[in-house]
């Protein structure tokens, strides 16, 4: 789960890490006021969205006066930003984020992630803030300090202040700078995170140490021991059909292509999906319905799908265990006799009982094309395409 | 032979008065498996299934003699479940549970380092469908009866795409000695190249089929381990061609980050280790086929 860049910071400043000054509006008179409230001849109006480079989109505007900042907070609010992370549809700014601007020294870059391989937490640095992290890995990889962390105990002290000094930051400002980086990591470990992102993370011609831009994503996973987080969510984030799915308790990312799919098992709708890209199709989405396809859950898979016009066919593709073929066969009858589905649909069912479930779809009054393999199935699909 | 569990092996069940620890205890004892009791703190003395309950697994080690548990507890527990099997000297643990946070699977990791090598648990997932060695017994939630007896060692993250391959290879005769899911998340207990070397070590596995996804570094490790170590031929598909960058794809663990996650970055990698790849996955089944012709 992804969070807004004022809710990061909030949270990181609760764990000792310095933001600057700011406050959330909703309307531009609600910006120009906080604006009054902070005091000073220079703003920053940030529109929150789940994206980085919002700069470049013109999300992040720098004003003068209390009336610029209305401007651009109006400029902002309600209108769709479109970044090079959001997609072509863009997402849409509710809230915008009225900041203090920082005189700006030094610019550099600070992450936590997981790291896979060694199966600990890695803060990655860099003294090149303000690229993204992709950038600097190809511009810049000299400048990158990689440190892991053994989270039986925790950071270490020394650990960031190497990091502190590998980024180069003068020697009265380094217990400062750890403080900071150990801040950063205690909010990762503490809250279940799967990412922390400062950048950049400033030091301003004060001398303050400052976190100018945050982001933070939690592990899914754990979000039923972390209440505070999972308050955060902010649907409006979110692709509708993927809220509406992920409310049922189905596995679902929207994409491009015109063949919509019904799986079960994720691996399996990879694998599906891959056939039909072989095929010469583009599939519209990938939908896992859990590796027990219950009736229920094929029901709502099939409403979830029919809510995407881009669909012209429709793939089903189910492997039963433990739930017999009969079953999953049964739960598709029901589902297309609530259903009213237009396009041509395609259904595989294998495993556990097949020629029973094969059995009940012929004898039903649903109008399908029968498939045998995974490669059929594609096949169909694509040809189904044309008709 | 087979690997991690065989027709003797002693297995107990945490979790085993819930609906799901009694479903597929049912399960895996009508398939042959040799089931000894469980475990469910608080219901220690009870029957169930007519098999012994234990509330601890300690307990339940001390009198049955298991060396084998299969988890079915919720989530939140679930690491918690896993350490005590650890500590009580289970030596095969299957989590089959999808919901454990990363935090906590690290946590069982880095607590298993107690444990000299030979006395290490194997923890098997989470978010699987477990270990079967098919004509022997079976720790896991699978359709048995898609699997014939065989050679071939199956190991994958994704359990329907597992029992895709399985039924491929019994279309072609081809039978399975044993077929482990290591599960979909991002930290599992057991990697690809941990369940490799076991295979390797086994006399009747003659070839392996890995059946990897986009995400994380695991397949492309094993592949080296297979360059470097095994005599036996690996066969490998990749799932995901299609998955684009950054999203999760189902698996928690299915999402490219970084350079060699994709599937077709993994694919590449892969064959520069001399495995050999299914180039889709429908000739899964074909490809382990080849490879057995090409070896004889």
């Amino acid at each position: 789960m992804d969070i807004h860049e004022y809710q990061a910071k909030k949270i990181l400043s609760g764990f000792g890490v310095t933001i600057p000054r700011g406050g959330i509006a909703y309307s531009p008179e609600n910006a120009e006021n906080k604006a009054r409230e902070l005091g000073g001849s220079k703003w920053v109006v940030k529109a929150q969205v789940h994206s980085g480079a919002r700069g470049k989109a013109g999300g992040i505007i720098i004003c003068n006066s209390s009336l610029e900042v209305a401007q651009a907070a109006d400029k902002l609010l309600g209108k769709k930003l479109v970044t090079n992370q959001t997609g072509p549809e863009g997402k849409i700014t509710n809230r915008v984020y009225i900041e203090e601007a920082t005189d700006i020294k030094k610019e550099l870059y600070l992450g936590l992630v997981f790291d896979r391989s060694s199966e600990s937490i890695m803060v990655v640095a860099s003294t090149e803030g303000g690229m993204s992290v992709e950038e600097i890995s190809k511009n810049k990889p000299e400048t990158i300090i990689r440190s892991k962390i053994e989270v039986a105990v925790g950071m270490q002290k020394f650990q960031a202040r190497e990091i502190a000094f590998g980024l180069k930051i003068e020697p009265n400002l380094i217990a400062r700078a750890a403080d900071t980086i150990i801040g950063c990591y205690r909010a990762f470990s503490e809250l279940d995170a799967t990412m922390v992102e400062v950048n950049p993370l400033v030091i301003s011609n004060q001398d303050q140490i400052l976190a100018l831009d945050c982001k933070m994503s939690f592990d899914n996973n754990a979000l039923f021991r972390r209440n505070q987080v999972s308050e955060l969510r902010d649907k409006t984030q979110e692709n509708p059909n993927e809220v509406y799915a992920s409310d049922r308790g189905l596995n679902y990312v929207s994409l491009d292509g015109n063949i919509g799919n019904i799986i079960n098992g994720a691996g399996l709708a990879m694998a599906s999906m891959d056939m039909i890209k072989l095929a010469g199709g583009e599939p519209a989405n990938f939908l896992d319905v859990g590796g027990g396809a219950t009736p229920e859950k094929i029901v709502k898979a099939f409403k979830l799908i029919s809510m995407d016009e881009k669909v012209k066919v429709i793939l089903v593709n189910i492997f039963a265990g433990i739930n017999r073929c009969d079953w999953v066969a049964e739960g598709i009858v029901q589902a297309l006799e609530k259903i009213d589905i237009k396009v041509p649909i395609v259904i595989r069912l294998a495993g556990t009982n097949v020629e029973k479930g094969n059995k009940i779809l012929k004898e039903s009054k649903i109008k399908y094309i029968e498939a045998n393999t995974l490669e059929d199935a594609a096949n169909k699909a694509v040809k189904a395409l044309g008709n | 032979m087979s690997v991690l569990i065989d027709k003797k092996t002693k297995i107990i069940v945490q979790g085993f008065t819930g609906k799901m620890g009694s479903f597929h205890a049912e399960e895996m004892i009508k398939y042959g498996t040799n089931v000894v009791g469980g475990v469910t703190p608080g219901k220690g003395g009870m029957k169930h299934l007519n098999l012994p309950v234990f509330n601890t697994v300690k307990e339940a080690v001390k009198n049955t003699g298991a060396s084998a548990s299969i988890l079915f507890v919720p989530p939140a527990f679930a690491a918690d479940s896993a350490m005590e099997a650890a500590d009580a000297g289970i030596k095969t643990c299957v989590a089959i549970v999808d919901g454990i946070p990363s935090h906590d699977m690290i946590k069982i990791k880095r607590y298993m380092r107690r444990y000299s090598r030979t006395e290490k648990m194997t923890l098997v997932g989470p978010n699987c469908a477990g270990v079967i060695s098919p004509g022997k017994a079976m720790l896991g939630i699978m359709p048995g009866h898609i699997y014939k007896e065989g050679k071939i060692g199956i190991i994958g993250r994704s359990g329907t795409l597992g029992y895709e391959a399985a039924q491929q290879l019994k279309n072609l005769n081809i039978g399975v000695s044993t077929s482990v899911g290591i599960g979909g998340d991002p930290i599992n207990g057991s990697s690809f190249k941990d369940i490799l070397e076991k295979f390797e070590q086994d006399d009747e596995t003659e070839a392996v089929l890995m059946i990897g996804e986009i995400g994380g570094p695991q397949e492309v490790a094993a592949g080296k381990f297979a360059k470097e170590n095994m005599k036996k031929p690996v066969i490998a598909y990749i799932a995901g061609l299609t998955a684009p960058k950054g999203r999760v794809m189902g698996h928690a663990g299915a999402i490219v980050s970084a350079y060699g996650e994709s599937a077709v970055e993994k694919v590449q990698l892969l064959k520069e280790c001399g495995v050999i790849i299914s180039k889709n996955p429908s000739v899964m089944g074909e490809t382990v086929k080849l490879a057995l012709n090409s070896k004889t």
